[in-house]
């Protein structure tokens, strides 16, 4: 087996295309699971059970079904209710609902830590529900849970390659193409490994950084 | 005064000082198998302090937070100026409030609690004008006054642009006094404010109290184990035990001379 630098030239192109679709997946995606798990994880805490049990139990139902099954039921089942995106669209409102589950915990472990006396002073203060939220709780809770988040933005990141599995264009697709095309698969598929550390692993170390600074 | 409960005996206690501003009428609280507030029925008449002690779980810090509603009584009723704290007249009946409701009510009652609890993410400034900007829906320059004005009388003027991270324990318990009373309530409720407090800083904390119960009209409820505060400030002193008012009366009366032997075996334990 030789290494073939030209393969490699030669899959750039590929190669940039399927990096765009892979970070528009991970950012778009990590931004609906944190929006989407901050509502179910505030709904977790609803003066009411009929909210309560209704989100826990969705939840913990894509919790614990795989990312890979909620793509093909999204992909394919969607559609013959009339339901129809892209399959990029597709894929991203996957990750983001999927990982929305899991941020949801960490949101709830980051609210379940503020001190019971803030609510107490909320209360006191006659702060109503919505205030309570927005200015007491969550800017405490949420400093808290940055860097528990992150750790799910570089999970997305390597979950990505699962979007392959429904036809979109990201990295992993692209190298596959690619060696399906000209039957050298070892550069492009090496190109995308390294591409993969190269933005984890910064994204890592930013993490942490911000960890540091946030977690005194 | 009497050492027993019944709703008469309570109400023999005459209001001196213009009307009565909180009723609690035969309100029993319990916690599990625990009662700990039995049948209680007491009112408090506008502008008093009154001073509640007695020995730990007696229920004085419950008739605190069963006034600020972070606690809901499981039976009677809680009147705060002839209004219905937690329950609402709906066609001649009582029924439980609503959060509405509630919080109209509550507005009257402000709380300083014994671990501050000031929002750590809020300057001390915002600390004390959050309240009333978004709830009694004063401008921001206006609370803003109002805050400084407090802060004066707390001592704390320079620190207004610290958060409460950056103050002592004394400051910070001075700070939430000021919140409290930015709110302008006709009740301040005070649940053991100094105890978490390193000795000290107790001082400072008390002599802010000192000052406000003379220069204001604003009616105290203090639970504290400072004895020599209470005998200061209290128009009134209740000795509580086992959820029951044992005995009620003057600062003079109860730490002179009680009639109940519950109360002077605390008071020989405590001073």
């Amino acid at each position: 087996m030789n290494w073939d630098w030209s393969a490699v030239t030669d899959f750039m192109p590929r190669f940039w295309d399927g990096v765009l679709v892979t970070l528009q997946a991970t950012v778009i995606g990590s931004l609906i699971s944190f929006t989407l798990g901050l509502v179910w994880a505030i709904a977790f805490r609803a003066p009411t059970r009929f909210v309560r049990w209704p989100v826990t139990i969705v939840t913990e139902f894509i919790r614990n079904t795989p990312l890979l099954v909620q793509l093909f039921f999204l992909f394919f089942v969607l559609p013959e209710w009339g339901i129809q995106f892209s399959a990029l669209t597709t894929g991203i409102i996957a990750i983001g609902l999927h990982y929305s589950t899991y941020t949801a915990q960490v949101y709830r472990a980051g609210i379940d830590a503020v001190p019971v006396g803030q609510w107490e002073a909320a209360t006191a203060l006659s702060l109503p529900a919505r205030r309570t939220w927005t200015a007491v709780i969550l800017p405490q809770a949420i400093r808290r849970v940055v860097p528990a988040l992150g750790n799910y933005v570089v999970s997305m990141l390597k979950d990505t390659p699962l979007l392959a599995g429904i036809g979109v264009l990201e990295m992993l697709q692209q190298s596959r193409l690619e060696g399906a095309a000209t039957f050298q698969y070892t550069e492009p598929l090496t190109v995308v490994g390294i591409a993969f550390i190269l933005i984890a692993y910064p994204a890592s170390l930013l993490l942490r950084a911000l960890e540091r600074r946030l977690v005194r | 005064m009497s050492a027993d409960t019944t709703p008469s005996n309570q109400e023999a206690n005459p209001p001196v000082d213009g009307k009565e501003l909180i009723r609690f009428d035969k309100v029993t609280k319990r916690f599990g198998s625990n009662t700990v507030l039995d049948d209680l029925t007491f009112g408090v008449d506008s502008g008093k302090h009154v001073t509640l002690i007695g020995p730990s779980g007696s229920g004085k810090t419950t008739i605190l937070r069963l006034l600020m509603t972070l606690l809901k009584p499981d039976e009677g009723t809680i009147r705060v100026n002839g209004d219905y704290l937690t329950h609402e007249e709906r066609g001649g009946k009582l029924v439980p409030a609503g959060e509405k409701h509630i919080r109209e009510v509550r507005k009257n009652i402000g709380m300083v609690f014994q671990q501050f609890n000031l929002f750590p993410n809020m300057k001390v400034l915002r600390n004390i004008t959050e309240a009333p900007v978004t709830v009694l829906g004063l401008s921001k320059d206006e609370a803003e006054s109002r805050a400084r004005d407090l802060l004066e009388l707390v001592g704390l003027t320079e620190h207004l642009d610290k958060y409460p991270s950056q103050l002592s324990g004394g400051q910070q318990q001075r700070v939430a006094i000021a919140r409290a009373l930015a709110m302008r309530p006709q009740v301040l409720l005070l649940d053991e404010v100094t105890s978490a407090l390193d000795p000290e800083l107790v001082a400072g904390v008390l002599d802010v109290l000192r000052d406000i119960a003379r220069s204001t009209d604003i009616t105290m409820l203090c639970v504290t184990h400072e004895m020599n505060f209470a005998r200061d400030i209290s128009d009134q002193v209740m000795m509580f035990d086992e959820g029951h008012i044992i005995e009620t009366g003057s600062a003079e009366k109860i730490f002179g001379d009680p009639d109940h032997a519950r109360t002077r075996e605390f008071l020989s334990a405590v001073l």
